[in-house]
């Protein structure tokens, strides 16, 4: 995984709430069963039409998604993050994410970062007037920061080292293997095996 | 203090815990389907990993498979290529698989229910955001991503914060003709599709209780469209007369052991949630969603609301958004909206007692014209069930469609799609924009409303028949 230090670039506003992973990929695409190329299927539906905001030539290029609230609710498809990162993106800012997307994004080096809907409104207004705008995400100092604001963001500091060192987690997880064992021999005789 | 349910899961679940860490927590069972699956297996072959416990991981072909012609290739190679990528990946990694055609074979969260796999107290992961189904039985059930199904295959494991808990309290009985269906789309419009985010929703009160095993599981698997991580009810002796006799079910002294352990889950009366919620069922009627996420809905009997109803700026834009993709007019009662397609089954409403419930309504009835019907069972061992019950004489002679088991509609990755522009009454869990094909549009149901719209062609309960 990609190490996620601190992140500068410009924003597309999608002024929606619920976004919901059938959106974000449609379920055609989930029949593919590699991990790369799904950008090409990101929010497919509503890029079919001409006026939706990733068609606005002035966003190409953009590498932050200012979201409405309950971004990434349903499907638990974590092609709808390998989606968002092979179409470019590296930060997605909303007010809320649903579990399942957060734990997505979080294993894969896609910041999801969670600002209050007010703040998320003022930013979307900054890059609607002047999408050239600048916005830098600071995970060192869990900051945003575009002319004239600086808001704070919440992250558990675990979570935050192993996305700045780039780890992932089943190699920090294989350093247990003890634990798992002596927990492995406790269990219950009667629970089931599918053998 | 006491603790939930939910805590007592977690809390005999912890490997390891250490200040500032996610805990890492042990899992029980681990459910795959052919599409999730894939580039975690990939993974482990890259990394040179094996599959810590094959034993405790089943595998089943669902989403992609076809319901008719079963016995002959998949038609789209792509959805081929990934069934077939199921199968080399379970052969590889020795992990038991029940592939299409097999009488094993099914809906991965109706098949770990029916061989008794699925046990309180466990904790069981997916794949799949619909994991929360094998809450019903008191155990602790979510759905997760690719790489986390890669973390389980590799050590049996995954590091998870704790989630906070919530209460959902539904007093009184259901009235005569409501369902569980109608149960949650109406829990689900009253706390909103963010209102259990990081929580795990506990299932409570007369009416909860009051519901079959398979009325549990419809609740518990709509967990997630409330936003929650998962959904749990205590079990009782309800669960234990389920699970007695299943193929994996314990027995003899075993059964008794288990037994014993099971009656201890349920929430002790000084525990606290983090949050709670109280419904009265006595109010209740079949509910029926009109827009484009399962928050929005009513009941069956009240009319398209308008985006103005709604104070909140997102809550009405939403409206306004999904009013306009679903073609519907504000004011217009519910019961006059017009239904091309009726879909009956899925991992929300595709087992025996669900397709029991809607052969009730069309035993001696007919379809509308022009109306197409496809009845799903949610596995073969549903479908040879309702078979033997005669089930599938009585939707055939209704003119509705008798196929084979798998996800089917719910989301259109086999053939059974909606066209651009026609609409469903679906008994599945997700009316998102294009979720049943693009351009579909779908309004959420209860079997019995199901069957009823199937024979006026209207959005209908079976009181109006």
């Amino acid at each position: 995984m990609e190490a996620f230090t601190t992140h500068t670039g410009r924003a597309v506003p999608l002024r929606r709430s619920d976004v919901d992973t059938d959106q974000i990929i449609p379920s055609d695409w989930l029949k593919r069963i590699e991990r790369t190329g799904f950008g090409a299927g990101l929010f497919s539906q509503w890029r079919a039409d001409p006026g939706f905001v990733l068609n606005d030539p002035a966003y190409i290029g953009a590498t932050i998604l200012l979201a409405g609230p309950d971004f990434g609710t349903g499907s638990s498809r974590e092609h709808a993050v390998w989606a968002l990162q092979d179409y470019g993106f590296k930060v997605v800012i909303s007010a809320r994410f649903a579990d399942i997307f957060r734990g997505n994004a979080l294993g894969n080096g896609l910041l999801p970062v969670g600002l209050p809907a007010v703040t998320i409104e003022a930013l979307a207004d900054q890059v609607e007037a002047d999408p050239g705008v600048q916005i830098t995400v600071d995970l060192a100092t869990r900051e945003v920061r575009a002319p004239g604001l600086v808001a704070g963001f919440e992250i558990d500091d675990f979570t935050r080292w192993r996305l700045m060192e780039g780890l992932d987690d089943v190699g920090l997880t294989l350093r247990r293997q003890e634990g798992i064992a002596a927990f492995e021999a406790a269990r219950p005789g009667w629970l089931p095996v599918t053998s | 203090m006491g603790r939930t349910l939910a805590e007592k899961v977690w809390d005999a679940h912890v490997v390891r815990r250490v200040d500032d860490e996610p805990d890492l927590l042990y899992i029980d069972l681990h459910l795959v389907h052919e599409v999730t699956s894939p580039q975690a297996f990939e993974a482990l072959r890259l990394a040179g990993r094996s599959i810590r416990r094959p034993e405790l991981t089943l595998a089943t072909e669902d989403h992609n498979v076809p319901t008719t012609d079963t016995l002959r290739p998949i038609a789209d190679p792509v959805s081929a290529a990934q069934v077939e990528a199921l199968r080399k990946n379970c052969a590889d990694f020795g992990v038991r698989l029940y592939p299409m055609n097999d009488p094993g074979q099914g809906i991965v969260h109706v098949v770990g229910p029916q061989l008794g796999l699925t046990q309180p107290g466990m904790t069981i992961v997916c794949g799949d955001s619909h994991t929360a189904t094998h809450g019903a039985f008191g155990a602790l059930a979510f759905g997760i991503g690719t790489s986390q199904v890669e973390h389980v295959l590799a050590t049996q494991t995954l590091p998870q914060h704790p989630p906070k808990t919530m209460a959902v309290t539904v007093d009184g009985p259901l009235p005569a003709g409501v369902t569980a269906k109608d149960l949650i789309l109406a829990i689900i419009a009253r706390i909103g599709t963010g209102g259990g985010q990081g929580h795990v929703i506990e299932y409570r009160g007369e009416a909860i209780r009051g519901l079959s095993m398979e009325g549990r599981m419809t609740v518990c698997n709509m967990s997630i469209e409330a936003g929650a991580r998962a959904g749990m009810i205590a079990p009782d002796e309800v669960t234990f007369a389920h699970l007695r006799g299943r193929p994996h079910a314990p027995v003899g002294a075993a059964w008794d052991a288990a037994l014993a352990y099971w009656r201890t889950l349920a929430t002790d009366d000084d525990a606290l949630f983090d949050r709670e919620v109280v419904l009265d069922a006595t109010g209740l009627s079949p509910f029926v969603t009109w827009g484009t996420n399962p928050g929005q809905g009513a009941p069956l009997s009240a009319r398209v609301p308008a985006p103005a109803d709604y104070a909140d700026p997102a809550a009405r834009a939403s409206a306004e958004r999904a009013l306009a993709y679903m073609a519907l007019t504000p004011g217009t009662p519910l019961r006059d909206i017009t239904i091309d397609t009726v879909f009956i089954g899925s991992c929300t409403n595709g087992r025996i007692e669900d397709l029991r419930a809607a052969a009730d309504v069309l035993r001696g009835r007919r379809v509308a014209d022009g109306l197409r019907v496809l009845v799903v069972p949610g596995s073969m061992v549903v479908k040879a069930q309702a078979e033997a019950e005669g089930l599938d004489e009585v939707f055939r002679a209704a003119g509705a469609q008798w196929r084979s088991a798998g996800c089917s509609m719910c989301l259109g990755m086999n053939p059974d799609t909606l066209r651009p522009g026609e609409r469903s009454a679906s008994t599945s869990n997700r009316n998102f924009e294009g979720r049943q094909g693009p351009g579909g549009r779908t309004h959420l149901v209860s079997p019995a409303v199901a069957a009823a719209t199937a024979v006026t062609g209207r959005l209908t309960a079976p009181a109006d028949l």
